[in-house]
């Protein structure tokens, strides 16, 4: 009797992946040894970026729980979502500025900075309803693609009609006495208290998003939802409505982050959904697409990646202005947590099942 | 039955209010004011009010479909109440805008806005004609409604083609002035050219002409088609290569006709259509969403600008010719096809477009990096690119660039035509139809793709190519994220898969923005409108592929289906 074998074929674009990544490996690990070397940052320096890092990762967390949440229950990312998030920030500007010039800021900014809070999840909350009644609604059931399209083209709608509404120019956000300068800890760190601020607010608004989903009644009916619209139905849950309601969730959410996005950067403008829209995004799948805590994780460590790293990885090799290649780190780490662990952090396998 | 009949009234009202909230968005985002400044129709109908009627015209046929079938009366009815409803809206605006300063808020909303919606009339005498015009517009959308559909269809397009004749007056007089004998015409049509817009006369004879005409080729059309089909092959054949042979003619000799200007708006046409080519086949034919394709067009245009420059600043800089350079460019741009590809080899669907889009941030943030300013320019870009010769003849003017362009689309046009049908094309339709069951048939997954990815890009390296002598100067900010979403929406709304969709979709998209400067502004807000709702109403394009029309459409079962599949298992 014979027996054939077979060598296993070897998978040529697999061994190429494996190739780039080693390479990315080596030149991080090369680049973080000689900054390190050279000593050019102090521990002050660093002990900024990181924390300029975990605030920023707040707000990306914030953002990219939307993604998650709609992500999870419907199997379609909502690229419109970074202009929900623009909205909520532009309509937030508006009524603080005008309370600024009023002084109403000034006498109780306590209240002041509650209402920026309330106008801008209002604002954001109430966009995503119309567009997920006016756009999505009608495509539940068309093939993939369609809602997708779609999602790109709501995207570009709502960012050109705050365009044509607003005007083109950029607003500066006006200064909130309250959250300004410095708090000064163990002795020689300085940090921000506006950073601070935008940690704990975010962390607070997890934390009851968290609660929310876990014990709340609609929060598990979401949970069913997500994990099987037939039979959730068939359990006496509305379907459409609590898909509204998790739009409307992560909406809030993304005007929240809106807000902590502008008390940190200060501009306003119809274009600033896009990028942190798309790192909401990178983090929402570095931690685990449709997995509320992997994207709280993927957001924290996406900011503090894309704050150090730049300096940490590519300072010591020489490259010019590094920081101009933060978009780039991020990015390249988007498509390698695809390629290597499309789970994510703590997801499950989607990208390639699912998808 | 009272009942049924007071739901169908309160739903009148709702589709009023929407149509008139939709009129106020449209006023409020510029798009009156600014449109305004064209006459369609010289001193008596202007594009920013032709914009309105339309809306209201649309309201007033939505309001008369709420009724089952032809009502006759009480679907006009409907569409006046519609149309009112529609203009009280605007009307409340105007108040609005008249009683409250809301420009520190809403830019839009200022005295100019309001003198254009009350017809530059005092007191509330505009605002009246504005209901009184409102109701007989409704009125009139609810008659379209009842209309039988062959004349529904001739008025609808005789309208159009007035409208649009309105819009280009400026062109086709430009264009035909210069021909003797058209001269007459055309003043009698359009006036002495101090108005803009048809003249009421003209605008009156186009739309009777173009409706009854239309009216009576729907009658005949099938009969020439019939006697057409009758014809012996040999004849039809000679026929066809004789339509084939006077296109032909007309494409080589239109840049001459057309003079400078209409040259040019054909070239960046043309440039799109090239890159709609080759994204067509990728996301058209093989399924893959691809947003970064504009990745390998700068690819294309930086390998090209960097090989044929001549300033010595740039490290690369060796001023190849750039017939020499062309190759290498499109040769580059495949091999960046392949790169890029085999990560996301195993990437689906949404990801996959968020992966490609991260990859053509990737290369624009690159090229406008210092880190790169050495080789390709930084955020300076690229300067000086020479204009290259054939034959003595320097590729310099739009005019002899067309011709290099013309060339570009007919190769891709052939290459897309001839790998549709081949094997290769084939792959890529199963593959696109079901990535699990193309492999299980035995199809190369990894080399379709890779093919497909590799081909697109090769034709958007070209036009890349070719953008760089067109230009002679390159910039990172040519290369935003927006071209992609450009050729994306242009063989969306052609139609995904289909090669003419490809033309359509640019004529469309690329070539009338291009025309019509008061839509520079607006371009993404409409593309994003219209791929929405080209997403709900006509998912297949105007110009459909057959079988991606046949699978759009039998497509809602299957998936619910699938879905419950998927959940037994």
């Amino acid at each position: 009797m014979q027996t054939t074998y077979r060598i296993k074929r070897i998978n040529w674009p697999d061994v190429f992946m494996w190739l780039v990544g080693a390479a990315l490996l080596l030149l991080i690990i090369v680049g973080t040894v000689l900054t390190i070397q050279k000593g050019k940052y102090s521990a002050n320096q660093w002990f900024d970026l990181a924390v300029f890092g975990l605030a920023q990762g707040s707000v990306y967390a914030l953002i990219a729980l939307g993604y998650t949440l709609v992500y999870g229950i419907l199997r379609m990312i909502n690229f419109a979502h970074s202009e929900i998030f623009m909205s909520g920030a532009f309509l937030g500007y508006f009524v603080a500025s005008s309370m600024q010039q009023s002084g109403f800021m000034q006498s109780n900014p306590l209240i002041g900075i509650l209402i920026i809070f309330l106008t801008a999840m209002t604002t954001s909350a109430v966009l995503a309803m119309l567009l997920e009644r006016i756009a999505y609604r009608p495509l539940r059931g068309a093939p993939r693609l369609v809602p997708l399209i779609t999602a790109i083209g709501a995207s570009y709608f709502l960012q050109y009609t705050f365009r044509g509404l607003f005007g083109t120019q950029t607003r500066a956000y006006p200064e909130i006495p309250l959250i300004k300068g410095t708090w000064t800890l163990f002795g020689d760190f300085q940090i921000q208290k506006i950073q601070v601020v935008v940690i704990i607010a975010a962390a607070a608004m997890m934390a009851f998003l968290a609660y929310f989903v876990q014990y709340t009644k609609t929060g598990k009916a979401m949970r069913a939802v997500s994990e099987d619209k037939a039979v959730a139905a068939l359990m006496g849950i509305d379907v459409d409505a609590i898909i509204v309601r998790t739009f409307v969730l992560g909406a809030a959410l993304a005007g929240a982050a809106g807000v902590l996005y502008c008390f940190m950067f200060r501009i306003v403008t119809f274009y600033m959904g896009f990028i942190p829209g798309l790192k909401a995004f990178t983090a929402a799948v570095l931690g685990g697409i449709g997995n509320p805590p992997g994207a709280m994780l993927g957001g924290l460590f996406l900011g503090i990646f894309e704050s150090i790293g730049p300096t940490l990885f590519l300072d010591g090799l020489g490259i010019a202005a590094p920081n101009q290649l933060k978009d780039v780190i991020a990015f390249t780490m988007l498509v390698m947590v695809l390629i290597f662990r499309p789970t994510g952090i703590l997801g499950e396998r989607i990208s390639r099942t699912k998808a | 039955m009272s009942n049924a009949n007071r739901l169908h009234w309160q739903k009148v009202i709702q589709i009023g209010v929407i149509g008139g909230l939709v009129g106020v968005l449209i006023a409020l985002v510029g798009m009156v004011e600014e449109f305004n400044r064209r006459d369609i129709v010289a001193g008596v109908l202007t594009m920013g009010w032709t914009l309105l009627f339309l809306t209201i015209l649309v309201t007033g046929y939505f309001a008369a479909a709420q009724h089952t079938g032809n009502q006759g009366a009480s679907s006009i009815l409907s569409g006046a109440i519609a149309g009112l409803i529609f203009s009280i809206v605007l009307s409340l605006l105007v108040l609005a805008i008249q009683n409250f300063n809301l420009r520190p808020v809403l830019v839009n909303a200022s005295p100019p806005l309001v003198r254009i919606l009350t017809f530059e009339r005092e007191n509330f005498s505009g605002l009246a004609l504005l209901m009184v015009l409102g109701a007989v517009l409704g009125a009139v959308g609810g008659l379209i409604y009842i209309l039988p559909g062959r004349v529904r269809s001739a008025v609808l397009l005789g309208l159009g083609l007035v409208a649009f004749l309105g819009l280009m007056q400026e062109i086709i007089q430009v264009t035909l002035r210069s021909v003797p004998s058209v001269d007459s015409a055309l003043t009698w049509m359009f006036g002495r050219g101090t108005e803009k817009g048809l003249s009421a006369a003209g605008a009156i004879v186009v739309f009777l002409i173009v409706a009854v005409g239309n009216y009576l080729w729907q009658g005949n059309a099938s009969k020439v088609q019939d006697r057409f089909a009758k014809l012996p092959f040999k004849n039809q054949r000679s026929i066809r290569w004789l339509l084939y042979g006077l296109i032909i003619l007309v494409v080589l000799y239109l840049p001459a006709v057309l003079g400078l200007y209409l040259t040019e708006v054909i070239n960046v046409t043309g440039l799109m259509i090239l890159m709609g080519l080759g994204l067509n086949i990728v996301v058209g034919f093989a399924g893959l969403l691809d947003l970064g394709y504009v990745a390998f067009y700068a690819i294309g245009a930086y390998t090209v600008g960097v090989l044929t420059n001549l300033s010595g600043e740039l490290t690369w800089a060796v001023g190849m010719n750039f017939w020499l350079a062309l190759p290498i460019a499109v040769g580059l741009a495949t091999l960046a096809g392949i790169v890029l590809g085999i990560p996301v080899l195993n990437v689906r669907g949404d990801y996959l477009a968020i992966v490609t889009l991260g990859f053509g941030e990737i290369i624009r943030i690159l090229a406008l990096s210092d880190f790169l300013k050495p080789t390709i320019g930084g955020s300076q870009g690229i300067v000086n690119i020479p204009p290259p010769a054939i034959l003595q003849v320097v590729i310099n003017k739009p005019q002899t660039l067309y011709y290099v362009i013309v060339a570009g689309c007919l190769l891709a046009l052939f290459i897309g035509q001839r790998l549709r049908d081949s094997r290769l094309g084939r792959s890529w339709k199963a593959m696109r139809e079901d990535e699990d069951v193309a492999q299980a048939m035995g199809i190369n997954l990894v080399a379709t793709k890779l093919l497909a990815f590799a081909t697109g890009a090769a034709f958007s390296g070209l036009s890349g190519a070719i953008l760089a002598i067109k230009l002679g100067t390159i910039y990172p900010h040519s290369f935003a994220l927006l071209i992609s979403i450009n050729v994306l929406a242009l063989i969306i709304v052609g139609g995904m898969g289909s090669i003419p969709g490809v033309f359509v979709g640019a004529l469309l998209l690329v070539g009338l923005p291009e025309l019509l400067r008061e839509f520079a502004e607006f371009r993404l807000l409409i593309y994003g409108a219209l791929l929405v709702v080209m997403m709900q109403v006509r998912p297949e394009g105007f110009w459909p592929e057959a079988t991606h029309k046949r699978e759009l459409h039998e497509a809602t079962p299957d998936v619910v289906q699938a879905d419950v599949v998927q959940a037994e298992a």
